[in-house]
């Protein structure tokens, strides 16, 4: 299961992350396995997503949200 | 010892590090840019106790060292480079006390390269509020460091920091991270090859793509003891180093630092709620998207009508008080139209300006990135794109000041490009005077027919800065790093003094940058249209019979215009004349043309001193261009030569204050002048086929 099947409003825990495909910026943010990961809100077509990890608020896009796992 | 002290302000953005700044250095400070690069570099000087001194500079904000744009890479190649003067004694981290966490990264790493480091927790007044409690002695043991706590909004912490900043020998340089736990071979390899250099800063100076001034690159794969590690491999070690120092960081902060979620209020994702709803999120953007234009467009007029007053009033006083001649004329007719040509725009630029940093300083600006992002991404731009290209239908020029906010290169430079196709505000004067001569009074389904002209007008404006942000998107060949990842601040009540500091360095940047340029060419084109060669230039008393008029006004009139004809503008306009006729112009439009470039709007001017029509009056000159017939009769102002003219002006880039702000925030000629030559051939394509099809 990726981020993308995450719900609007949902929270997981990350369980793995694509080290090489993800933005380098986004694992400094906190983006790391364990970390709890909530969806707070989509735009339209469900782009960009609004997240909240590691205490910090931030919006990525769809393409990169498909490389973090999750489990729910 | 040096009473002399070299600060660097890091800090991740939306920390509040340019209020630290403001408040250290008040109006002492300077703002410039990094040689070659359009990275605003801000320094400012700063009065400690004790006749201290300390030089500040305010770096870009930055997330991490691990640098991911060129203004992250400014604040590594210093750290890196101790030959750079600017090399800080001392470094203050500025944080923000909700998000210290993650802002304790960016301090481990700097400490790790062997720095002393303040750090400061920010907004400490937003504390109880959010219910939070920090236990400072212990957070400064645990991080062997100094803490700062402090609020620029209450004026808290100046002294506490300053006094830090004096004792800052006293800092400890000791690392935070052992690097032997990430990879012990390999580290414990590196700094036997290297054995008097920093770890980090080795590591640093391998994982990074930038170039430094003391360490090279090369270096590292010529040396045979140590393994070149693969991307993918340096990357791993990136992220155990990455989760090492949260560990460390989890460790200190369990320690030192306390959330009561029970007293916490949360005012923020209530208005998210709202701010971005799939509908009220839009609604409410656009609605005051439409105040924000309002207000450039409206309020900015009055101020923009007393400056031009006053400069015209400037200009006829030196002309009858000053001795007639050529010094006086340069002085009325070309420098002092020159600088008001200049002063005119400060108005727009600065309420711009105030609304961009309401937004920024609020953090409403990430919630329209949001917002925008997936649409604006099909052409070729970034959610932050949506704010220069609507202010451009004020004015284009502070609309790609305001394009700094786009990270990504590759789409800053795509909407620098686009935006003056919008329609702006100098285009109006020139629309209204077309539309008036050349659109039927008429309705279509109750429409007015003019009125549809106009916004169809801006209708083509706006596609066409879509249209071709596409195509720049798909053919541009511009490698830079593109991800998107924008972190949604916290809102706060904007800091007066910052959005004032804010409008004023715009304004001056505009002033002193763009104004030289336009200055330059107001002077030469008023010495185009002043000088000529031949005799009918230079005694056009011989030509014009005095006896034919009426009165000597009339006769002044046609000797200026006369005049006019047989300057070099005159004889440039003639000269064109040819290329123009195809697209329904003739010399006198060319020139009116060409005079344009100083603004658009002196289009109506410079077409009633060439008809000398008495004064700018709007209904005397529209009743003269009515009349103006070519050699076989038929008028010149027809609808075919009318659609085409407005047309150019939709397309045509004639307006040298844009090219100079392109100049400057491209940092070559090189984008202004294909700018200038692309938009002009389709201006002049797009009026042909008009023209032709419809004469």
């Amino acid at each position: 299961m990726t981020l993308l099947d995450l719900n609007k409003g949902e929270k997981a825990i990350i369980s793995d992350i694509e080290t090489e495909k993800l933005p380098f910026k986004l694992i400094e943010m906190g983006c790391l396995p364990g970390n709890e990961i909530e969806l707070i809100q989509l735009a339209p077509f469900n782009d960009p997503m609004y997240l909240s990890v590691n205490g910090c608020r931030l919006s990525i896009r769809r393409d990169t949200a498909q490389y973090i796992s999750i489990c729910k | 010892m040096s009473k002399s002290i070299n600060v660097a302000l890091i800090g991740n953005p939306n920390t509040g590090k340019s209020s630290v700044f403001n408040d250290l250095t008040g109006l002492n400070q300077k703002v410039g840019n990094y040689p070659g690069i359009t990275v605003e570099k801000k320094e400012g000087l700063c009065n400690l106790e004790r006749g201290f001194k300390a030089h500040i500079l305010d770096l870009p904000g930055t997330y991490s060292l691990n640098a991911s744009s060129l203004d992250e890479s400014v604040v590594i190649e210093l750290l890196l480079n101790k030959n750079d003067k600017d090399f800080p004694n001392v470094v203050a981290v500025v944080s923000d006390v909700e998000n210290l966490k993650r802002n304790l990264l960016l301090f481990t790493q700097i400490k790790d390269l062997g720095l002393p480091c303040i750090l400061i927790i920010n907004m400490s007044d937003m504390m109880k509020r959010k219910g939070i409690s920090i236990n400072v002695e212990v957070l400064e043991k645990q991080l062997n460091s100094k803490v700062v706590l402090y609020s620029s909004r209450n004026k808290k912490g100046i002294k506490d920091l300053k006094e830090c900043l004096i004792n800052y020998r006293s800092i400890s340089k000791e690392a935070c991270l052992s690097f032997k736990e990430i990879d012990e071979g390999y580290f414990l390899n590196l700094s036997k090859v290297f054995p008097n250099q920093n770890i980090y800063k080795l590591w640093l100076v391998i994982t990074q793509d930038v170039n430094f001034g003391n360490v090279k690159r090369n270096d590292f794969n010529l040396t045979k003891d140590i393994e070149t590690k693969s991307s993918s491999e340096l990357k791993r070690l990136q992220q155990k180093e990455t989760i090492k120092r949260y560990q460390f960081i989890n460790s200190v902060l369990k320690l030192s630092y306390n959330v009561d979620k029970e007293k916490a209020t949360d005012l923020g994702s209530k208005l998210d709620r709202i701010l971005i709803h799939r509908f009220w999120g839009y609604a409410i953007f656009f609605t005051i998207l439409l105040g924000i234009f309002q207000v450039i467009f409206d309020w900015s007029s009055l101020p923009m009508d007393f400056i031009d007053e006053s400069f015209s009033k400037i200009s006829s006083l030196i002309k009858e008080t000053l001795p007639a001649g050529l010094f006086t004329d340069l002085l009325s007719e070309g420098i002092i139209p020159g600088i008001g040509g200049i002063v005119i725009f400060i108005p727009q630029i600065a309420f711009l300006f105030l609304f961009i940093s309401i937004f920024e300083e609020t953090g409403y600006m990430s919630r329209v990135v949001f917002l925008m992002d997936r649409t604006m991404r099909r052409f070729g731009l970034s959610g932050k794109s949506i704010v220069p290209l609507a202010s451009g239908a004020a004015c284009a020029i502070p609309a790609i000041m305001a394009t700094r906010n786009i990270e990504n290169w590759k789409q800053r430079l795509i909407t620098i490009l686009v935006v003056p196709f919008v329609t702006c505000s100098a285009r109006l004067p020139v629309y209204l005077i077309m539309i008036s001569l050349v659109i039927p009074d008429d309705r279509i389904f109750g429409i007015n027919v003019q009125g549809l002209t106009l916004m169809g007008l801006y209708l083509i404006g706006f596609g066409a800065a879509l249209l071709s942000a596409f195509i720049l998107s798909k053919t541009l060949k511009i490698y830079s790093k593109s991800f998107f990842v924008v972190e949604m601040p916290n809102y706060k009540v904007p800091l007066f003094r910052n959005v004032v500091f804010t409008i004023f360095e715009k304004t001056k940047t505009f002033v002193v940058e763009a104004g030289k340029v336009i200055l330059a060419i107001s002077i030469i084109l008023w010495a185009l249209a002043s000088f000529g060669y031949g005799e009918k230039f230079s005694n056009p008393e011989k030509f014009i019979v005095e006896e034919e008029y009426q009165n000597m006004d009339d006769f002044e009139k046609e000797i200026l215009s006369f005049k006019l004809e047989n300057s070099f503008l005159g004889n440039i306009g003639k000269a064109i004349e040819p290329v123009i006729q195809p697209i329904g112009y003739d010399w006198k439009i060319g020139i009116a043309v060409l005079s344009s470039f100083a603004a658009r709007e002196v289009f109506v001017g410079t077409l009633s001193t060439i008809y000398s029509v008495d004064g700018d009056s709007e209904e005397t000159i529209k009743s003269r261009m009515l009349n103006e017939k070519d050699e076989n009769g038929n008028p010149v102002f027809n609808l075919a030569s009318g659609i085409s003219l407005m047309l150019f002006y939709a397309f045509a880039l004639q307006c040298m204050s844009t090219l100079a702000i392109v100049k400057k925030e491209t940092n070559s000629w090189k984008w202004p002048s294909y700018q200038f030559i692309i938009m002009g051939a389709i201006a002049y394509l797009v009026s042909l086929l008009a023209y032709q099809t419809l004469i």
